[in-house]
C-alpha cells in the first residue's frame, strides 16, 4: 500500500462539517415531529369507516415501505415542480423524510396505542383517578413508553436516511462532506471522517435513549 | 434535445431492473456466507469473537448505507485495486448484508434451545457439526420471516449504487428523466418496477411471521 493518509487536510473544515451535523440532525428532527403527525392520521384512517380512506393510507404505507426512500426523494423534488409545486431542496428533502416516517410511524404507533388493556382504564376510573390523571398514568406513559425503543430506533433509521437528502443537494453532512472532497481532493479521507460523524451521532443518540428510557419509563409493566 | 419516452427508454428500465436483481442476489448470496460467519462470530465462546463481530454489526447498522459504499469506492483504489463498479457495488452491499443478517442470525441461533447444543455435545457431535446439523438449520428456520424481511430492505438499498454510478433501476430512471424531461413518468415507472419487487417479498415476511406467532 503505497498511499498515505492525509486527514489535516481536513482541519480547516471541522466548523463545516459540524455545521453538517447539526442539518442532518434538524432535518432528522423535523422529519420524526411531522413524521408522528402523518403516521398519527394514516393510523387514523386505516380505523376509519370509510373504505376510501383506508384504502388510501394502506396504498400510501405500503408504497413507501416497498420503494427506495432515494427514488421517493427523487420523485417529489423532480416530479413535483411538473405539478405545479416547486421545492428548494431542503424543504424536499425533509417533506420526502417525514413522508418516509409516517408510513413507519403509524405501524409503531399502533403498537401503543393496542398495548394498553381496556381493563386498565377501568381500573384507573374504579380507584377515582381524574380523567387528567388517567390520561396521564394510564394512556400516555404506558403507551410512550412500549413505543419509545421503537421510535429512537426509527430516529436513527431516519438520520442514517437523510444522508441520501445529498443527491438532491439538500444541505446536511454528505453534501457537506461532498462540497469538501471536491475541494481537498481526499476522497476516501473526507468520507472516513463522515462517516465517523454519523457513526458518532447514532451512538449518543441510542445511548442517549437508553438513559431515557431507564429513567423515565422504568416503573414494573405488570 | 428533449427525447421522447419510447419504448428505448422502456427498455432500459427493463435492463434496469435486471441489473437491480442480479445485484440484490449477489449482495444476499455473499451477505449470507458473511452472515453466518458474524454470526457464529457473535455467539462464539471466546469474547474477542464476540467482541469483533459486535463491533462489526455496530458499524454497519450506525453508518448510512450510502456513506459505506462510498468508502469502499473510494477505498479499494487506496488499497491498490482497480475500481470495477460491478465489484464496488457488490463488496459495499454484501459487507452491509452480512451485518444485517449476522445480527438476525444471531437471534436465530440463541433462541434455539440450549439443550439441542447440550445434548449435542454429549452426544459427541464437534463443533462444525453441532452448528450445521443441529443448530443452524433450527435458527435459520427461526429466522425466516425477518430474513425475507431483510431482502426487502436490500432491495431498496441497492438504488443508492446509483449514487456511485452504478446503472441499475435508480440510475436508468435518472437518465432517462434528465433526457426525456419526465421526471414524474421516469421515477414512478422506477417507483412501481422495485414495488413489483418488494411486495410480495413484504406479504411473505409478514405471513411467516403470522404463520410463526400462531404456532408459538
Amino acid at each position: 500500500m503505497t498511499y498515505s493518509f492525509d486527514f489535516s487536510v481536513l482541519l480547516p473544515y471541522w466548523e463545516a462539517l459540524l455545521d453538517g451535523c447539526w442539518l442532518s440532525l434538524s432535518m432528522t428532527t423535523l422529519s420524526v415531529i411531522f413524521g408522528l403527525g402523518i403516521g398519527l392520521m394514516t393510523l387514523l384512517a386505516l380505523r376509519s369507516p370509510f373504505r376510501f380512506l383506508r384504502v388510501v393510507a394502506t396504498s400510501y404505507v405500503e408504497t413507501i415501505r416497498n420503494t427506495p426512500f432515494l427514488v421517493q426523494v427523487l420523485f417529489l423534488y423532480f416530479g413535483l415542480p411538473s405539478l405545479g409545486v416547486a421545492l428548494m431542496p431542503w424543504p424536499a428533502a425533509v417533506l420526502a423524510l417525514s413522508l418516509n416516517c409516517g408510513a413507519f410511524a403509524a405501524e409503531i404507533i399502533r403498537g401503543g396505542v393496542d398495548g394498553i388493556p381496556k381493563g386498565q382504564f377501568e381500573a384507573g376510573k374504579a380507584l377515582g383517578l381524574s380523567p387528567l390523571d388517567v390520561l396521564r398514568f394510564i394512556v400516555l406513559k404506558p403507551a410512550l413508553r412500549s413505543i419509545f425503543p421503537a421510535l429512537s430506533s426509527q430516529f436513527i433509521l431516519l438520520l442514517l436516511a437523510s444522508s441520501i437528502a445529498s443527491s438532491i443537494s439538500a444541505e446536511e453532512l454528505t453534501a457537506v462532506a461532498g462540497e469538501i472532497d471536491t475541494t481537498v481532493f481526499r476522497s476516501f479521507e473526507v468520507y472516513i471522517v463522515a462517516t465517523l460523524l454519523y457513526l458518532i451521532m447514532a451512538t449518543m443518540f441510542s445511548t442517549a435513549s437508553k438513559i431515557i428510557e431507564r429513567r423515565a419509563f422504568s416503573y414494573p409493566v405488570k | 434535445m428533449i427525447r421522447d419516452f419510447t419504448s428505448s427508454e422502456f427498455l432500459a428500465i427493463v435492463a434496469g431492473m435486471q441489473a437491480t436483481i442480479l445485484l440484490s442476489l449477489i449482495a444476499f448470496l455473499g451477505g449470507g456466507l458473511g452472515g453466518v460467519t458474524i454470526a457464529l462470530l457473535r455467539t462464539a465462546e471466546f469474547p474477542w469473537a464476540r467482541r469483533i463481530a459486535a463491533t462489526f454489526i455496530d458499524f454497519f447498522q450506525g453508518t448510512p448505507l450510502l456513506m459505506q459504499l462510498f468508502l469502499v469506492y473510494y477505498g479499494l483504489p487506496v488499497f491498490g485495486y482497480h475500481v470495477n463498479i460491478w465489484v464496488a457495488a457488490g463488496l459495499g452491499l454484501t459487507l452491509n448484508a452480512s451485518a444485517f443478517l449476522g445480527e438476525i442470525w444471531r437471534g436465530g441461533i440463541q433462541s434455539v434451545p440450549r439443550g439441542q447444543s447440550e445434548a449435542a455435545k454429549a452426544l459427541g457431535l464437534s463443533y462444525g457439526s453441532r452448528m450445521r446439523d443441529v443448530v443452524l438449520p433450527q435458527a435459520l428456520r427461526l429466522s425466516l420471516a425477518p430474513t425475507v424481511g431483510f431482502l426487502v430492505q436490500l432491495i431498496k438499498g441497492t438504488s443508492l449504487a446509483a449514487v456511485i454510478g452504478f446503472v441499475e433501476l435508480s440510475r436508468s430512471a435518472q437518465i432517462i428523466s434528465s433526457t426525456t424531461y419526465k421526471p414524474l413518468l421516469a421515477y414512478g415507472l422506477a417507483g412501481a418496477c422495485y414495488f413489483v419487487l418488494c411486495f410480495p417479498l413484504s406479504r411473505a415476511s409478514a405471513a411467516l411471521e403470522r404463520r410463526f406467532a400462531a404456532r408459538s
